[in-house]
């Protein structure tokens, strides 16, 4: 079995692999990172991905050993010390989810769309969003809370964190 | 479901890459992205002996300027393709349509010569290489050879490609001043495949259309020039009704398939308005 050595959410993992072992079962099963969902399993839905060096990919689509030697981002991997990624908390407060199975994807992929685009439209974000298919929400709350990360990120590092901290005081 | 078992190489370069085609013989497939193949493995749809895996081979992702035309590297991923200044400003159609592939993470790792190589009708960049006819070169121990785009799709799936060649890269020949292109999609959702589509290039001069080219995705068991069409729309002052009457044209010679998304009547009128479509569009008026 090949060898193989992936960054995943910071840490590295050097492991032998069947060539035929998918990268989301691989996520999930060895590592334990079962916050990246098996969804449709044929690359249409989108619940799967995840970021590689830093571009969105759907997990269920890339072999474990095309990952070797890349650095994986799984939704675990986001936010620092425990705090939520601008994205999650947008997520949280415009209510973009229902069942939630969707929203591992839909977090990743929004973040994808964000890095090339920080300011997004409403159509620009449909558009992005087009690989992930979330059958509750109807996206309506989906498009918000991209929105509204958008505007939370292009704010300057320093201003977010004073804002932080003034909501964390009771 | 899972894949059956398959060995798995991982070339470092094209000699080593042709080696390994050469060694695992008939059976053995090529991996580029993995976004076509993959879902096969998986349904089972396909079952290899051997992966030869060339994600690692970077002389394959090239773009590079060959004076009158581009030469596209084999291994390009679409995301790299769609942004690529040369690809943009010489041959603006592979753009447009490479945008019009399935999703962005499918595009962060598809690749424009997987696309080819897999030989589906229904994908949208076989039909903008017959468009432009674009050459296809291809390497094996045996050598190199160059097939032109109106021979490498042979029929369903299946490309002109030995089982021990590997695409490296194609060349497309730049679209000049006086060129317009479209590509027309009509598909359900963005990772459906086309019900049918229509990449089409025109050279206009002086309120006329001097060259035409336009090709068919999903009208049969390979893309198809829509040849009847650029005869009768060549040497017609541009018009409205030049191009409905060249639309008329669209499916002479076609075999449209009938399955769950359309029948063949449908997609028989379906290249008919589009066609109309594109080269309105083409030809901006």
């Amino acid at each position: 079995m090949p060898p193989i050595r992936v960054e995943v959410d910071g840490a590295t993992y050097e492991d032998d692999v069947e060539p035929r072992l998918l990268l989301v079962h691989y996520l999930r099963d060895r590592l334990g990172k079962v916050g990246t969902p098996v969804g449709c399993d044929t690359g249409n839905c989108g619940a799967c991905t995840v970021l590689m060096d830093g571009l969105s990919v759907k997990s269920c689509s890339v072999l474990a050993v095309q990952a070797d030697g890349h650095d994986v981002t799984t939704v675990e991997g986001l936010g620092a010390g425990g705090a939520e990624h601008p994205m999650q908390r947008a997520f949280h407060e415009e209510h973009a989810l229902q069942c939630g199975y969707c929203t591992p994807g839909m977090i990743m992929a929004s973040i994808d769309l964000l890095r090339e685009n920080a300011d997004p439209s409403e159509a620009e974000i449909r558009d992005g969003l087009e690989g992930n298919l979330c059958r509750c929400t109807g996206y309506q709350n989906i498009v918000r809370a991209v929105r509204r990360a958008a505007g939370e990120m292009r704010r300057p590092a320093e201003e977010r964190a004073t804002a932080e901290e003034r909501e964390a005081t009771p | 479901m899972i894949s059956a078992t398959f060995a798995y190489v991982r070339p470092g370069s094209v000699d080593e890459a042709v080696s390994a085609l050469a060694d695992a013989g008939e059976d053995a497939k090529v991996l580029a992205g993995g976004q076509s193949l993959t879902p096969l493995l998986r349904l089972r749809l396909a079952y290899p002996d051997a992966l030869v895996d060339v994600g690692r081979i970077d002389e394959l992702r090239e773009i590079r300027d060959e004076g009158d035309a581009v030469r596209i590297g084999a291994m390009a991923t679409h995301h790299q393709v769609l942004r690529d200044p040369l690809v943009n400003e010489h041959l603006p159609l592979i753009a447009q349509a490479t945008a019009t592939v399935a999703d962005p993470a499918v595009r962060h790792r598809g690749t424009f010569g997987g696309s080819l190589a897999h030989a589906d009708p229904a994908g949208d960049l076989p039909a903008v290489a017959l468009a432009l006819d674009a050459v296809l070169v291809a390497r094996s121990v045996r050598g190199e050879r160059e097939i032109p785009a109106a021979d490498f799709f042979v029929d369903w799936m299946t490309s002109a490609l030995e089982p021990d060649e590997l695409l490296t890269a194609i060349r497309v020949p730049k679209l000049g001043p006086g060129w317009g292109s479209h590509y027309w999609k009509f598909h359900r959702t963005a990772q459906a495949w086309a019900i049918v589509g229509v990449a089409c290039a025109v050279r206009r001069e002086r309120g006329a259309i001097e060259d035409a080219r336009v090709a068919l995705t999903n009208m049969g068991p390979r893309p198809v020039r829509a040849r009847a069409v650029e005869r009768f729309i060549e040497g017609r002052s541009v018009s409205e009704d030049a191009f409905r009457s060249a639309g008329a044209h669209a499916a002479e010679g076609t075999e449209p398939p009938g399955d769950l998304h359309g029948s063949p009547e449908y997609r028989t009128h379906l290249a008919k308005v589009l066609t109309t479509r594109a080269l309105t569009a083409a030809a901006a008026v």
